[in-house]
């Protein structure tokens, strides 16, 4: 018995040893970057190619959007990621929309319903309606899919969409935007929703209020579901971290967060641009 | 010199041998330490007997993925038993031996396919099929029985051989000289015999089926309320943990813990009985 604890000992204090030092050197000469898991698989890709183009260190973590800001507040992250717009009294943060992230609501594209009411897709997914007839489609039960408790993009279509209702318990639950393509995909009764920008031809996206969605319509805000990706920083951070910013909005970090779907800055302005 | 061989490989076996119970130990104490604060925080019976689950409101009930898992199993038990128990006799009775030969290593394979490999599959084919034939979305109580009655096919089908072979063969003779036949040797003499070891073995089985998570994560649908028929979604308590671990943070973390703690003592309580009826001969 004596023996093995101390061999334990010797690995617990190495692997603190080893965690310490590692944090530390972050610290030390990189950026921090924590919040939002949605915006965090984003926010590692341009880290990636900001180290590889420029060779600084940038530490990304996730921890949720409210966590980040106030992460970004404390000073215990340079930069916050936020997938939500910053509430009243969160402090007095620059913040930097690096893209939006818009959401689509799909179904098989064999069903004939292709426009909903925002308030149609609450009901449906409170449960309060559960016949396609009921918005126009065939005699059959609605299969309602949904991601799990959690995920980034379950608590943005509860926000955006839900206004305090509670998506129905009986909902399937899938762990992915894949999966929750794959089974749509399969089923003629299914309604699911995933990142705007991995709608595939194998399923519909449908018009919400009329408004199609597509990137453009929620570059100029007729689509209304979508959510904003933030980087916040303190005024006084320091220049490294600005420059991290400063990259995720270059023409390079922009290519990148549009190849991987999202509705980039520049979209935005051509949007605001090309309006009346 | 060879005495202090002698020694020293005792010591070395006997300090391997605790690591392996010391694993157990650190992993209970753990899940303990993670999971019963929130059990304390919610109340027992609130966290067992609770029919919502919405961490993001602070509501932890369980009992809808208990039943889930309930329902799962039984349904693999109701499914797997018959055939493994078929299977099994075939084997021990009838089969020839090289057939015997064929059959066995074919088991074994089964029990060799990684759980995702069965879920998958379930998902391409019985998932699809149990939509289009019998209705409702297919991620289903039904579609995860028949996944996990395969999966505890081996099990089964092992453990209830080997407790039939392992008998007297007096009993064997003694009933075909009192003039029974094959057939009826095997299920008033044999069957009845060996009922400890096939018992054994559907609670092992059983135990195999309460924590599979990867296999029944693709295929239940993992809905967290209380299912109405077999075609309805589930949840279970170890796709519960399996599904949100990703992005739980704080009380919704040690909830999935506490979640472990139920399956924990579940998952011991049948092993017990398991050996308990295992060892009554």
């Amino acid at each position: 018995m004596v023996p093995m604890s101390a061999a334990r000992r010797a690995v617990v204090v190495s692997s603190i040893f080893l965690l310490l030092t590692s944090c530390g050197s972050a610290r030390a000469r990189g950026v921090v970057v924590a919040g939002s898991t949605s915006v965090q698989p984003y926010a590692e890709l341009l880290a990636e190619e900001y180290e590889h183009l420029y060779g600084g260190v940038v530490d990304v973590q996730g921890g949720g959007s409210s966590a980040g800001i106030t992460a970004a507040l404390s000073g215990a992250a340079d930069i916050g990621m936020s997938s939500r717009e910053l509430k009243e009294g969160e402090g007095a943060l620059r913040q930097v929309e690096i893209a939006r992230d818009g959401l689509a609501v799909i179904v098989h594209p064999s069903n004939p319903v292709s426009d909903l009411t925002p308030e149609q897709v609450r009901a449906l997914y409170a449960a309060d309606a559960v016949n396609w007839k009921e918005f126009g489609g065939p005699d059959a039960a609605i299969h309602i899919i949904a991601r799990e408790e959690g995920s980034g993009t379950r608590s943005a279509f509860e926000e955006l969409l839900m206004a305090g209702r509670r998506i129905t318990p009986k909902a399937i639950v899938q762990n992915s935007n894949g999966q929750v393509t794959h089974m749509v995909a399969g089923d003629e009764r299914a309604i699911g929703f995933i990142s705007l920008g991995l709608v595939d031809g194998t399923v519909k996206a449908l018009r919400l209020g009329g408004a199609e969605a597509t990137r453009d319509n929620v570059a100029n805000g007729t689509y209304a579901l979508f959510r904003p990706f933030l980087f916040v920083l303190r005024e006084d951070c320091p220049e490294e971290t600005v420059r991290f910013a400063d990259f995720a909005l270059s023409a390079a970090g922009q290519r990148l967060l549009a190849a991987e779907g999202l509705v980039t800055a520049e979209w935005m302005k051509q949007a605001a641009g090309g309006r009346p | 010199m060879k005495r202090f061989a002698e020694k020293l490989s005792s010591r070395v076996f006997f300090l391997l041998a605790l690591s392996s119970i010391s694993a157990l130990a650190l992993i209970t104490v753990f899940i303990v330490a993670q999971g019963a604060p929130l059990i304390a925080k919610v109340g027992f019976f609130r966290f067992v007997f609770g029919m919502d689950w919405a961490p993001g409101h602070g509501e932890y009930g369980i009992f809808p993925m208990i039943v889930g898992s309930v329902s799962v199993t039984l349904g693999a038990v109701l499914i797997g038993v018959p055939v493994g128990l078929c299977c099994s006799i075939f084997l021990a009775e009838f089969a020839p031996e090289l057939m015997r030969d064929i059959f066995r290593p074919a088991i074994q394979l089964l029990a060799g396919i990684p759980s995702v490999v069965y879920g998958f599959w379930g998902l391409l084919f019985i998932v699809p099929f149990i939509r289009d034939r019998l209705g409702g979305p297919g991620l289903s109580i039904l579609a995860g029985s028949v996944i996990l009655a395969i999966m505890i096919l081996p099990t089964v089908i092992s453990i209830s051989e080997v407790s039939l072979l392992d008998l007297p063969r007096q009993y064997k003779e003694g009933a075909l000289a009192l003039g029974m036949t094959h057939w009826q040797s095997i299920v008033s003499v044999l069957l009845p015999a060996a009922k400890s070891g096939i018992t054994a073995a559907v609670i092992l089985g059983i135990g195999r089926a309460v924590g599979e998570t990867m296999a029944v994560i693709m295929v239940l649908g993992n809905a967290v309320a209380l299912p109405e028929s077999v075609l309805d979604p589930v949840r279970t308590l170890t796709t519960n943990i399996g599904i949100e671990m990703g992005y739980a943070s704080g009380d919704h973390r040690q909830a999935l813990f506490a979640t472990g703690i139920v399956l924990f003592a579940i998952i011991m309580a049948l092993n017990a009985a398991a050996q308990y009826i295992g060892r009554r001969r």
